[in-house]
């Protein structure tokens, strides 16, 4: 297939695969905030403000991948190189 | 992907002779704007200052004294001199976030140089303010609690402080720049209703990522102000 195509299959397949471990993991961070709560009622507005932060934390691992397909998708650095390779096949 | 339709884009024309990208240009434009309004609000809560504030000061009042009690409360006592830094940071984050959620604004935390000029500046904060308190002994932060395996922690250890300026700038950026992107694909798609749900999300984001942002930092100075394990 050609470098275009794959391209595009990369980017959608990395950011889906970022966003699962991250809604795994932010799931878990608000589970334990919950319960949290639910333990202690009077306590939730520091634990708010540590699931704020640990959500933040987790978040930042699918923004590296998002930043890695924008990369793909718009800042390609192979694309002058698999456009004349794909010229010189041309002719 | 540039951003269409946005009030200052003659800026990219006038900085054009710099060899400046069009997208630069949008967040050095939008960044003196931020810079222009901060300036004109905080001339304007502080030009009268009364024993009992009107509305300005007040307002200017509540977000000073809130920034000082969690720099308090993170740092303790000796962190009262990183107050101006901390919240000039805070508050020149939140108001670039924000000022992208009206329409024809850009915000300039949007693009990877402002981003990456707030964490450097960060990043260098915390190794001067290590050297300038503990001197030759800021050596220790790195080398770990056992002696033997001083080496391979040294490693370890630079790399993480490598690690701290690269998330920090690719937190705000991929978070910025990522709910630009979504809208400007919402907008393409249907034009007056969809893009409201983003843009409440995006008000949320914008607070909770500068709020990060300066509890990293706070964070980052505390322990290289603190003494080695």
């Amino acid at each position: 297939m050609d470098f275009f195509s794959m391209c595009v299959f990369a980017a959608g397949i990395g950011m889906g695969l970022g966003a699962v471990g991250t809604g795994i993991g932010q799931g878990f961070a608000v589970k334990g905030a919950v319960e949290g709560v639910a333990r202690n009622p009077g306590a939730s507005g520091k634990i708010l403000t540590t699931m704020m932060i640990g959500l933040a934390m987790i978040e930042s691992l699918a923004i590296y991948a998002l930043v890695i397909c924008l990369i793909i998708l718009f800042a390609n650095p192979y694309k002058d190189i698999a456009l004349k390779l794909a010229e010189t096949a041309a002719k | 992907m540039v951003h269409p339709l946005l009030f200052l884009e003659f800026f990219r024309k006038l900085l054009a002779p710099l060899h400046i990208p069009d997208a630069s240009a949008d967040a050095i434009s939008y960044t003196w704007l931020v810079i222009l309004l901060l300036l004109v609000l905080s001339l304007l809560a502080t030009s009268a200052i009364k024993s009992i504030p009107g509305a300005m000061q007040n307002f200017m009042e509540t977000v000073i004294l809130g920034i000082e009690n969690m720099i308090v409360d993170t740092m303790g006592e000796h962190g009262r001199p990183f107050f101006p830094l901390i919240a000039t940071l805070a508050i020149f984050v939140l108001v670039s976030n924000l000022i992208g959620l009206i329409p024809g604004f850009f915000p300039p935390t949007a693009n990877i140089n402002t981003t990456a000029a707030c964490a450097i500046i960060v990043f260098v904060s915390t190794h001067v303010v290590g050297i300038k308190h503990h001197g030759i002994g800021y050596i220790k932060h790195f080398l770990g609690p056992i002696w033997w395996l001083a080496p391979m922690i040294f490693f370890i250890e630079i790399i993480g402080h490598l690690s701290r300026p690269v998330s920090l700038t690719l937190r705000l950026f991929g978070n910025m720049n990522g709910h630009e992107l979504v809208l400007m694909v919402f907008f393409a798609l249907a034009p007056f209703f969809v893009p409201l749900p983003m843009m409440l999300m995006g008000v949320l984001v914008s607070f909770i990522q500068a709020f990060v942002f300066m509890l990293l930092a706070m964070i980052y100075i505390q322990g290289s102000l603190e003494h080695a394990h």
